[in-house]
């Protein structure tokens, strides 16, 4: 056997709890460091893929070569002969009677039964003792397919002859749509479209198409899954929701939810994209089924076809406006394809319709998003949901429009800028800060990055800032400058009613002679800095310095999705929130001690500050540490935000979200206009955050986010080939997301305007910047170029007309 | 198929290695060093970046076989590498000529790890790149940090004060998809200016 130093019992890389100390107060507010910072740079930090158990066997996915098609027959007879390999495992050896799971509609098979229904569909599952005998294995397996027709666009979707994707659907939407082949459908209409639109000087109309975008972690699907002696499963993964994986999970392997205890690994980025399952049922069937740990790593090929995509669109919107700039009406369509998958499609919908307006005031809307089932990949969350395509077609609009009427882009966004008090198109009031001019106005006022900086002494050029870069195809020929604008509106939370709640387990007690807090939740840490906000909260509502934080697993309970820019709200709030109900049990412990001994302890409102009971005019009563003595004090609470309403069926009313985040961009743009490249040298961006509680991570989340926005304005796009519906480009030689040399910097003004129905006033800043930037480049562009473009991501093809 | 080779000063031995195997494989499932990541292994985003003897490589593209009795350093060794590098150089590991050389094998045989594996990674010593990762920001998920320190670090090397321009060419073979760069650029500047202090 190979050598290998890591001998265990328990897997390598079981993540363990980090105690993070402070030298400063360390509480919110601050630019604390990152707890597991340390680990990261030091290449300790066990990623899901970096476990490793004695004996533990490899997983490997075989996956359809076929969009669509009927599964004649399946023969592993030669895979199972092969030296090394354990098991190999059909839809026939599922053990359970539920053989499907899906985050709200349970119509994705864990295993293909009869019928694949896209590309790169799992049918079978092999363990072998190596990966390459794993793979190899797979590729034996012989599937008889009987290919059927496509469904790949909302014309064959909908046609009178049309496959169904899913027959007999039984699930809540198939009620209200218009087809079977359609996921989901939500109508808007407020006020008097047909009335508004007579009063409009200016009508604009446009038809806009958004590709598929790949969240493209770095950080591939993952885990270990080990057998337990009790019949269950010790499951190490990486996902951005525990506890929602563990209800997919469990019913399929046959398991009560307590036999399947999930641990948060390492997790190398998410961006939506693991919300859905990948690996995780295939591990533990594999473990269960050959009593032998069982580890998957997806390669970058696997990945693409190992989660869901963001939804590509059409969008359809006329926009009209009287001579002054004041718009009248709005009307547009939204068709996004969710492929062959529900997913997250349903919600994706409901915020593509709820936010297709943008963060503009229009009274008369007539508004309709759907989602449609085809064969194409599965579509689902990735940042921005739903919010991203509705902004790069509304933005567009807005510049139409601006042109039309002869008027300034930024003043005709900031003559129609939605401010606190608007009412949406649900009818919901905005009833926190919407600074949304004020966040034009800061951009536009950013002084221009010089011209022409490629010019170096001496009459070179530095290629480095061209278009081109160090392909060398210009020194500065045929360039031309543009600049653009763009803002977006996104939604902050789960909506539509969702119980979007999460729990935060706290404990304080005396260790070494110090105060130290212990924060315990299921939160799913995937390099958003969770765990850094986690500490601060603690240190700023309990007054220590040291702060633990436990690994996040199934042990307590769910915290809800890292996603929807939500857990710094809603976890961060939970935290907060037990950590209030932790210092009250420590304060009544200190009364029964010390109360008698000053009238404080019963009259002033007591705070825990540097580890001491103080009063609020700062007198100290106690040490926490003569107060705690050998107790420890903990609390598991759950906590929730303000509830939501779905939005009505028909109008689309209803108060469905529970805060909104504002982000708005200005893209500098330089583009070589006789070969079609672009380079974008600046990017601009102003957000509210309302509270910046971490002010490094908030600036990093803006840049990071921004920069996923550039990358589907001039490169990221997954092609999908229309008469196979097959991916042709799954890999990052052929899928391209943006290097260090294609992103420009990026300034960032950082508003905190308190929403005060939110935790320390905080707004949920993650998506935010991931939507304005893609239309400010495309404005840039447009500006340079005077073409229409009317498609993102832009290609050299449709600057150059070849 | 057996390979000998040194990683981070230390000689390894892998037995049993199968041809097709990758340095990277190697390193993450026969040695115990995950801290190479396996991001998309093939060549295309930099995150399994290691020194093959002192040259910046994806270990990924490396058959195993090629690294027959050659040194290797990744991200765990680096922080030791670093040190010997600037204990060796005497003036705080700057490069004032631009002109250093990179180390020398024969430095590198001589040089061993220190054994750190804390779980906490408490008190563990870091190289300036590193220290500067943390400080500036630069660590999101962190699963394309580990190449772009080695990638930074051998910057560093040789060249102390690089303009942003260098920064991004030296860079750009490594793929980050949190943080949009602007941290990055900020660690190495920092990084530049520390070792420039020190010198």
């Amino acid at each position: 056997m190979a050598l290998n130093p890591r001998v265990a019992a328990v897997p390598a890389g079981t993540p363990t709890k980090v105690t993070q100390g402070s030298q400063t107060k360390g509480g919110i507010g601050e630019s604390t460091l990152r707890p597991d910072g340390t680990l990261k740079v030091t290449g300790e930090f066990a990623y899901s893929s970096d476990m490793w158990h004695e004996d533990m066997l490899w997983g490997q996915t075989l996956r359809s070569t076929v969009a669509h098609a009927e599964i004649r027959s399946i023969d592993v007879s030669e895979a199972v002969a092969m030296p090394g390999v354990y098991a190999v495992l059909t839809y026939d050896d599922l053990p359970a009677e539920m053989k499907n799971y899906g985050l709200e509609i349970q119509d994705t098979p864990v295993l293909a039964h009869g019928k694949v229904r896209h590309h790169g569909e799992p049918v079978a599952l092999v363990a072998a003792d190596h990966p390459e005998t794993a793979r190899r294995a797979a590729a034996r397996i012989r599937i008889d397919y009987a290919e059927l027709p496509l469904i790949t666009d909302e014309a064959s979707a909908t046609a009178p002859d049309a496959v169904l994707v899913h027959e007999n659907r039984d699930d809540h939407h198939i009620g209200h749509v218009p087809h079977p082949n359609i996921v989901h459908r939500q109508p808007i209409v407020r006020g008097d479209v047909a009335e508004a639109r007579k009063r409009a000087d200016v009508i604009v109309e446009g038809e806009y198409v958004f590709g598929m975008q790949d969240q493209a972690f770095l950080g591939p699907e993952s885990g270990l899954a080990v057998p337990a002696e009790d019949g269950g499963v010790d499951l190490y993964v990486a996902t951005q929701w525990l506890h929602s994986d563990l209800r997919q999970i469990a019913p399929v392997l046959g398991l009560p939810a307590e036999k399947v205890r999930m641990t948060l690994s390492g997790v190398g980025g998410a961006f939506g994209g693991r919300e859905d399952l990948s690996m995780q049922i295939h591990a533990c069937l594999l473990a269960l089924r050959t009593g032998k740990p069982v580890k998957i790593v997806y390669n970058r090929f696997e990945s693409f076809f190992g989660h869901v995509h963001r939804h590509p669109a059409k969008l359809h919107y006329e926009h009209g406006a009287t001579r002054d700039g004041k718009l009248t009406h709005l009307k547009c369509r939204i068709v996004l394809d969710g492929g062959a998958y529900a997913s997250a499609s349903p919600a994706v919908v409901g915020n593509a319709a709820s936010l297709s307006v943008g963060p503009y005031v229009v009274d008369d809307v007539d508004i309709e998003a759907i989602a449609l089932y085809s064969n194409n990949p599965p579509c689902g969350a990735m940042r921005g949901f739903g919010a991203v395509q509705a902004c790069f077609a509304y933005e567009a609009q807005m510049d139409k429009l601006a042109a039309a009427l002869g008027m300034d882009p930024v003043e005709l966004r900031q003559l129609n800028a939605m401010e606190q008090g608007t009412i949406m198109p649900t009818g919901q009031p905005v009833d926190s800060p919407a600074p949304v001019a004020e966040l034009l106005r800061r951009v536009k006022s950013r002084p221009l990055p010089p011209e022409r900086q490629w010019e170096v002494a001496g009459g070179e050029a530095d290629v480095r800032a061209l278009p081109g870069g160090l392909s060398n195809t210009t020194h500065g020929e045929g360039v031309v400058r543009g600049v653009g604008y763009a803002v977006g509106i996104k939604n902050v939370g789960f909506s539509e009613g969702f119980d979007d709640y999460s729990t935060a387990r706290v404990r304080m007690e005396v260790v070494g002679g110090e105060p130290v807090a212990t924060v315990h939740t299921a939160m799913a840490e995937v390099g958003q800095g969770g765990v850094t906000v986690h500490a601060q909260i603690a240190r700023t509502e309990l007054g220590v310095t040291q702060v633990t934080i436990h690994p996040a697993d199934t042990q307590v309970g769910s915290a809800g999705s890292t996603s929807a820019s939500r857990q710094t709200y809603v976890t961060g709030g939970a935290v907060k929130n037990s950590c209030e109900l932790v210092r009250e049990k420590v304060l009544e412990i200190g009364r029964r001690k010390f109360g008698s001994y000053h009238p404080a302890w019963a009259t002033a409102e007591l705070l825990l500050e540097g580890g001491k009971v103080v009063t609020d005019g700062g007198e100290v009563l106690s040490d926490l540490v003569d107060v705690l003595e050998d107790e420890a004090v903990e609390v598991e609470a759950e906590w929730r935000h303000r509830p939501t309403e779905a939005f009505d069926l028909r109008t689309g009313q209803g108060n469905g979200h529970v805060q909104y985040s504002f982000a708005a961009h200005r893209a500098v743009v330089e583009v070589d206009t006789e070969l079609g490249l672009v380079k974008v040298v600046e990017l601009a961006c102003a957000q509210d955050v309302g509270k910046a509680l971490n002010p490094l991570s908030v600036v990093g989340q803006i840049q990071g986010g921004t920069t996923q926005g550039l990358g589907v304005a001039v490169m990221e796009e997954i092609i999908v080939d229309p008469k196979t519906a097959k991916v042709r480009n799954p890999s990052f030689t052929d899928y391209l997301i943006p290097t260090i040399l294609d992103t420009p910097t990026i300034p960032v003004d950082v508003l905190e305007l308190a929403d005060e129905h939110a935790p320390y006033g905080l707004r949920g800043i993650g998506e935010a910047p991931t939507l304005s930037s893609t239309p400010a480049v495309l404005a840039a562009i447009r500006d340079a170029t005077g073409l229409e473009l009317n498609r993102t991501p832009v290609r050299p093809e449709h600057l150059t007309g070849t | 198929m057996r390979v000998n080779f040194t990683v981070n000063g230390r000689r390894q031995e892998a037995d049993d290695v199968w041809e097709g195997e990758s340095l990277l494989y190697v390193l993450r499932e026969r040695l115990g060093l995950p801290g190479s990541k396996n991001a998309c292994e093939q060549g295309e985003c930099g995150s399994c970046t290691v020194r093959l003897d002192g040259v910046p490589v994806c270990s990924c593209l490396v058959a195993a076989g090629q690294v027959e009795g050659r040194e290797v350093v990744t991200v765990e060794g680096l922080a030791d590498f670093a040190k010997q590098r600037a204990e060796h150089s005497g003036h705080g590991g700057a490069c004032a000529t631009g002109a250093c050389g990179g180390t020398s094998l024969q430095d590198a045989r001589s040089w061993t790890a220190k054994g750190t594996d804390s779980q906490t990674g408490e008190g563990t010593e870091l190289s300036p790149i590193q220290q500067a990762f943390i400080d500036a920001g630069a660590v999101q998920c962190g699963f394309c940090t580990p190449g772009l320190l080695v990638a930074a670090d051998e910057l560093l090397e040789h060249n102390a004060s690089p303009t942003d321009a260098d920064i991004r060419e030296a860079l750009s073979g490594n793929l980050c998809r949190c943080t949009g760069y602007e941290k990055i650029l900020d660690a190495v500047r920092l990084a530049a200016a520390r070792q420039g202090e020190a010198v």
